[in-house]
């Protein structure tokens, strides 16, 4: 069963965010399904489908791990369950 | 598929409007915990207790880490303790021993909150429930974790009236016996009239005789957002009451659907079935996150002002409305909370005195709950105290809901003075009370016969 994910990404933008945020993905062996993103005032808002199913690692370490690459990067990156939005927006 | 927009929507709910769900509570029946002796009782009180609760924090934990989403506590509500204790219980103290228990099976599991030490004496009051209510003083003083509330009244039975003065005076001794945390005994106890049986919220929780084995119960708040929705929507315009509405339930059933989430993960990580969603809009002390300020968002200057009551009573429509949809089963106390000391909101209303007590109890009638975390001078009688109860109690009783009244009479405090509770409790300016007593009235004994249920108007 796919489990799906949430990676949301924002803050200033800067060269190469979408591409550490995805070669830690491919690293972690998760699929992305969907990529979106705009900049707004200079400020970057991404956001990516993802699916954790074939992952090794736990959901807590994705999310750790993944914050820590937003860290470094100067943007601040959440991994949720996709759950709570498909709950609050579709009927 | 989900979109940009919707994602940085709810996070932003998150993020900036305090959206989060107030409390996974789990509802554990202790019928079956009942011995001759008061040992066993509580040997087999601690052990269900640590049993079925024992990854309750940890589940919650995981699910708020998991979705992002804040889950502010984790809690505990029982059967009635009258009901349990009332084979082995022979004086209060063996009542205090029981609520020790209770206090070290709560730190055991985590939870910062255990509610249930309680009794329900709508009618009439056994033997058992007067040496608990009797106890409850000197359980709420020994204790940390434990909330204690008594149903004085239904619309079913009338309002005992025996019980109500009884509350009277062990109110005032909870607030003497915890003078030195100023009272704060008095924020753990609290008098009810036509009481859910699946109240997540405290203080006035308890899992009743009519509920499953255990149950996962989930509160929602989010006062915040639909502040923040109310803004947006008179950003351009001030709009009319249809557009207000809308808004409120919209926002409202949004709020629900992660509570509804957080309520099935919760049940199916402990295999716990699910209850019920409490729809509240629930203000924490925190700047923005009040039910004052919708008021001030719907066009009130300040709680309490002219209009405070209807601008209450749609809200908590419209939240009812709204939320019932977004959940599969709806229960609790299901409504807008206004307490005083946990409001920032209602606390700037008062110092600015355009909240009375008595206005308070005007706005009972229209939401949910009743007169909550409401401060009064230390040397209020008891006797005044039982009026305001039964009070309460009435309007709960003709108007076919809950209400209840978790008043402070701050030993040594008088109206000026304020009392810091901490945390959630917040804190709260001490607020005057009617100086005219009716001791002739409450001590009549007896009960206040149930209403009829026609000719109304």
């Amino acid at each position: 069963m796919k489990q799906r994910a949430i990676i949301t990404v924002v803050g200033k933008d800067t060269v190469g965010i979408i591409a550490k945020v995805c070669t830690y993905l491919a690293d972690s062996n998760i699929n992305i399904l969907d990529i979106s993103q705009t900049i707004v005032q200079e400020f970057f808002n991404m956001m990516m489908i993802v699916d954790l199913s074939k992952s090794e690692k736990s959901f807590d370490r994705i999310a750790d791990e993944i914050a820590a690459v937003g860290q470094n990067t100067g943007v601040q990156i959440k991994c949720q369950l996709e759950g709570i939005f498909d709950k609050m927006h579709r009927i | 598929m989900i979109n940009l927009a919707e994602v940085f929507e709810t996070n932003k709910m998150i993020e900036q409007d305090n959206l989060d769900v107030r409390t996974i509570t789990m509802g554990i029946s202790l019928m079956d915990c009942g011995d001759a002796d008061v040992d066993v009782c509580c040997q087999k009180i601690y052990d269900k207790i640590t049993r079925l609760a024992k990854n309750l924090v940890e589940t919650g934990e995981e699910i708020s880490r998991q979705f992002a989403i804040p889950i502010v506590n984790k809690r505990i509500s029982i059967t009635p303790i009258s009901i349990v204790g009332s084979s082995c219980c022979k004086t209060p103290d063996d009542y205090v021993q029981i609520c020790k228990t209770l206090d070290c099976a709560a730190k055991t599991v985590g939870v910062n909150f255990l509610g249930g030490y309680s009794a329900i004496v709508s009618k009439g009051m056994t033997h058992s429930d007067e040496l608990l209510i009797r106890s409850i003083p000197q359980a709420l003083a020994e204790t940390e974790r434990i909330c204690s509330s008594v149903v004085v009244g239904s619309t079913k039975t009338g309002i005992n009236m025996d019980a109500v003065r009884l509350m009277g005076d062990i109110v005032k001794e909870t607030a003497q016996q915890t003078a030195a945390q100023d009272s704060l005994g008095c924020a753990k106890l609290v008098v009810l009239c036509n009481a859910p049986d699946d109240n997540p919220f405290m203080a006035g929780a308890f899992h009743g005789v009519s509920e499953a084995d255990a149950i996962i119960n989930v509160g929602v708040s989010g006062p915040g957002v639909v502040k923040h929705a109310l803004q947006h929507m008179d950003e351009e315009q001030v709009a009319d009451f249809e557009t207000l509405c809308e808004t409120i339930k919209k926002t409202a059933f949004k709020i629900t659907r992660v509570g509804q989430l957080v309520a099935q993960e919760a049940s199916k990580r402990l295999g716990v079935p699910f209850g019920i969603i409490d729809l509240s809009l629930a203000p924490t002390p925190a700047i923005g996150d009040s039910v004052a300020d919708i008021m001030q968002c719907i066009g009130v200057e300040r709680a309490g002002a002219p209009g405070t009551t209807a601008a209450l009573a749609l809200l908590n429509d419209q939240v009812k409305k709204g939320g019932v949809m977004a959940s599969s089963y709806v229960g609790g106390l299901s409504g807008a909370f206004i307490p005083v000391s946990e409001d920032q909101g209602m606390i700037d209303a008062v110092e600015a005195g355009a909240l009375t007590i008595e206005k308070l109890e005007a706005m009972t009638c229209v939401c949910s709950v009743g007169l909550d975390m409401i401060a009064i001078p230390g040397d209020t009688p008891a006797t005044t105290i039982a009026g305001i109860i039964a009070d309460e109690s009435a309007i709960g009783m003709v108007n076919q809901k809950t209400t209840a009244v978790r008043i402070i009479p701050v030993e040594g405090k008088n109206v000026g003075d304020t009392v810091e509770f901490g945390g959630l409790l917040g804190y709260a300016p001490i607020m005057p009370v009617n100086q005219f007593v009716c001791d002739r009235f409450v001590n009549r004994g007896g009960r206040i016969p149930a209403p009829i249920h026609s000719f109304k108007n």
